[in-house]
């Protein structure tokens, strides 16, 4: 070997070693509740991600992503969040924080994301003021009076005079309950009865009685997506109170996809707001539902997968605008402001609350080609949240 | 009116998802916090047949008591029987940990989603008598309650088979020595008491919903009921059920803000006067 060939091996051996240094992963922390109660929001979630990554391969701005999922099983603990988060910055390195099912997850991750300067990009938790929690919060989920605010107008401008609310009691509940509240009376509408059933509430006989005896115009409701929703709905229609002239309304996480085979028929006719329908006409969801169901057949794509797709395109084309950074003051400035075509539609982040702008969809209920579907017949351009209002 | 009617069937529903824990619980004493999973079982094999199969939803309802108490048998046999004699915590805790258990593999088998029940027109909707609406599948809860709750009743009080199961569970040494093959009652009367609790968990599904998480949500009103109506027999269970219902109906309809709290309200009053519940008997175990 001549001295000039060892000269070139070397310096072929340094720059190997100088991109390898380049290329070291990306680790992305995500915490998701993959089992208990909420384990199906964890599953979308994680599909959304793996589809996104199936599609676009798993290297952005120089950089490989790596994931590293931890399972908070109930997701409704924070101190299991916090611990998990810490093992997440601690012991695993991980530069990214993502994921977040339920609200007191991101609540309980919020202060440690900015004092461990990570970027924490949450991809459903809903409370309004989550991204007032830490500089470092981005969201492509949507949140809840968001989602709300738009069917309290469409009901007011559509000949609804009084309504009838019926929300969970807990947290997002109450919060839907006032900003409801807030939006349609504010439009001349008159709230004529509020309940809030307990959030484990095993027959809603009394409360569909007192309504059908109150004959409000429509009926607001708010309640987990799941057993709860169902019964309701099934009740409502038992009851007949669609033939007494009360329509149903409500926030479009009630009839998810994932759950809307399970309410069947009863879900027919009901209305609701949301950012995300299985079934909006879009060239980019068409692409979006196929691929979801090539992958996996047994489930169907819903909002929270849409939102795991999201914000794994937010995490993409951040990390290929800052070059693979993922420093947090770089990261979040790279968000802001950022706009693309999701499948539910154009979508951005705004640049001051670093949360989601979204066009909010109005949506029937009905059955397409022998499916139930949401389908979307109004919408809100770019409709920001009007909790942080 | 409606509201009596409604109430009725509340308290028959909370009765059928409740009765095999009367059976287990109630007569054989033993502190089985899983009955939650067998309803569940039961859930399960209803609507799998169901919406896999095709089969009937009236032909489900046996299939579902049988695959439920199949499974009462199978674990009876492997695992309960050793815990009979053992303290009412070790009991607790043996079975409390058999639900996770079974939280677990329903999510794993069935997946983490609400499962669909779609009622025969036969079974839906509502038809409209002189100042009451009934609900049909509800009038269908209550005849079949009813139904039930007569039946074991009577099977308790009144058959060789019911004396001896109360002579098992008061002195199993007594009972042996007058020839009853105790091992067989227990079986036996485990067996039942899954399979009630599979077919209250089928008939459940309608209005309770059904996910893995079923065993754990319910349990509370599993409690209450037995508590309520007291162990060792099957009308206190009922008369129980019933009261609780009507309660619970009556006071989410006319106090809607504090209406989730009558039936806790309920069931307090009663422990305080009756803390052996409504038809305990008074024994010291």
């Amino acid at each position: 070997m001549t001295p000039m060939k060892t000269l070139v091996g070397l310096a072929a051996g340094a720059a190997l070693t100088m991109s390898a240094w380049a290329a070291d992963p990306v680790k992305i922390g995500l915490i998701l509740p993959m089992s208990g109660p909420f384990a199906a929001y964890g599953k979308q979630i994680e599909h959304g991600i793996k589809l996104y990554i199936a599609q676009h391969g798993d290297t952005y701005g120089g950089r490989k992503v790596e994931f590293v999922l931890k399972d908070d099983n109930p997701g409704t603990s924070g101190d299991i969040d916090k611990r998990l988060a810490q093992e997440l910055v601690v012991k695993d390195k991980v530069d990214l924080l993502a994921g977040f099912g339920l609200t007191p997850s991101a609540f309980a991750v919020a202060p440690l994301a900015t004092e461990a300067r990570k970027p924490m990009i949450v991809m459903n938790a809903a409370t309004s003021a989550i991204t007032t929690k830490s500089p470092y919060i981005v969201r492509t989920s949507m949140t809840l009076p968001q989602n709300t605010a738009p069917i309290a107008s469409w009901a007011a401008k559509n000949g609804i005079k009084t309504v009838f609310t019926l929300v969970a009691d807990y947290g997002p509940g109450h919060d839907s309950e006032a900003q409801f509240k807030k939006t349609f009376t504010a439009a001349g509408g008159q709230i004529v009865g509020e309940v809030r059933a307990p959030v484990k509430n095993p027959d809603f006989a009394p409360y569909l009685q007192k309504i059908k005896d109150t004959k409000p115009d429509a009926v607001f409701i708010f309640l987990p997506p799941g057993a709860e929703t169902i019964a309701f709905m099934k009740g409502f229609k038992e009851r007949g109170l669609a033939q007494a002239g009360i329509r149903l309304i409500s926030t479009g996480d009630l009839p998810d996809e994932d759950i809307l085979d399970a309410i069947g028929d009863s879900a027919l006719g009901l209305i609701t707001s949301f950012h995300y329908s299985e079934a909006h006409k879009s060239p980019e969801n068409q692409a979006y539902v196929a691929a979801y169901y090539k992958a996996y057949p047994k489930d169907r794509p819903n909002f929270m997968s849409v939102g795991g797709y999201d914000g794994m395109h937010l995490i993409a084309a951040v990390l290929n605008k800052t070059g693979g950074s993922t420093d947090a003051d770089k990261f979040v400035d790279a968000a802001k402001g950022m706009k693309w075509t999701s499948p539910r539609g154009p979508i951005g982040i705004d640049p001051e609350t670093r949360d989601i702008v979204q066009n909010i969809y109005i949506r029937k209920t009905e059955r397409v080609d022998g499916k139930l579907q949401n389908v979307e017949f109004d919408q809100v351009d770019n409709f920001k949240d009007p909790g942080k209002q | 009116m409606t509201l009596l009617f409604d109430g009725i069937a509340s308290g028959v529903l909370l009765f059928l998802i409740s009765v095999g824990l009367a059976v287990t619980l109630g007569l054989m004493n033993f502190v089985n916090l899983a009955h939650g999973a067998f309803a569940m079982a039961g859930g399960y094999v209803c609507v799998t047949l169901l919406n896999r199969l095709g089969v009937p939803f009236l032909l489900t309802l046996p299939a579902a008591a049988a695959g439920a108490a199949l499974l009462g048998v199978v674990l009876e046999r492997l695992l309960y029987r050793r815990l009979y004699r053992a303290s009412h915590l070790d009991q607790v805790l043996f079975s409390i940990g058999l639900v996770f258990v079974a939280v677990s593999s329903a999510q794993y088998l069935f997946g983490a989603q609400q499962q669909p029940l779609q009622l025969p027109p036969l079974l839906s909707g509502q038809f409209h008598l002189p100042g009451m609406d009934i609900g049909v599948y509800r009038l269908f809860l209550i005849v079949v309650g009813l139904a039930l709750a007569l039946a074991l009743q009577w099977m308790v009080a009144h058959t060789a088979f019911g004396a001896r199961l109360r002579a098992s569970v008061d002195n199993p040494r007594a009972a042996r020595g007058l020839g009853i093959d105790v091992d067989r009652v227990f079986v036996a009367t485990f067996a039942l008491g899954s399979g009630l609790a599979g077919l209250g968990g089928a008939l459940g599904v309608e209005m309770l919903g059904l996910d893995p998480e079923f065993p754990l949500k319910y349990i509370v009103y599993f409690l209450i009921v037995v508590a309520v109506g007291g162990s060792g027999n099957i009308k206190g269970p009922l008369l129980a059920s019933l009261l609780l219902g009507l309660f619970d109906v009556a006071g989410k309809y006319y106090v809607p803000q504090i209406g989730a709290f009558v039936i806790y309200a309920v069931m307090l009053v009663v422990l305080i006067f009756r803390p052996q519940g409504l038809f305990g008997r008074v024994v010291a175990r």
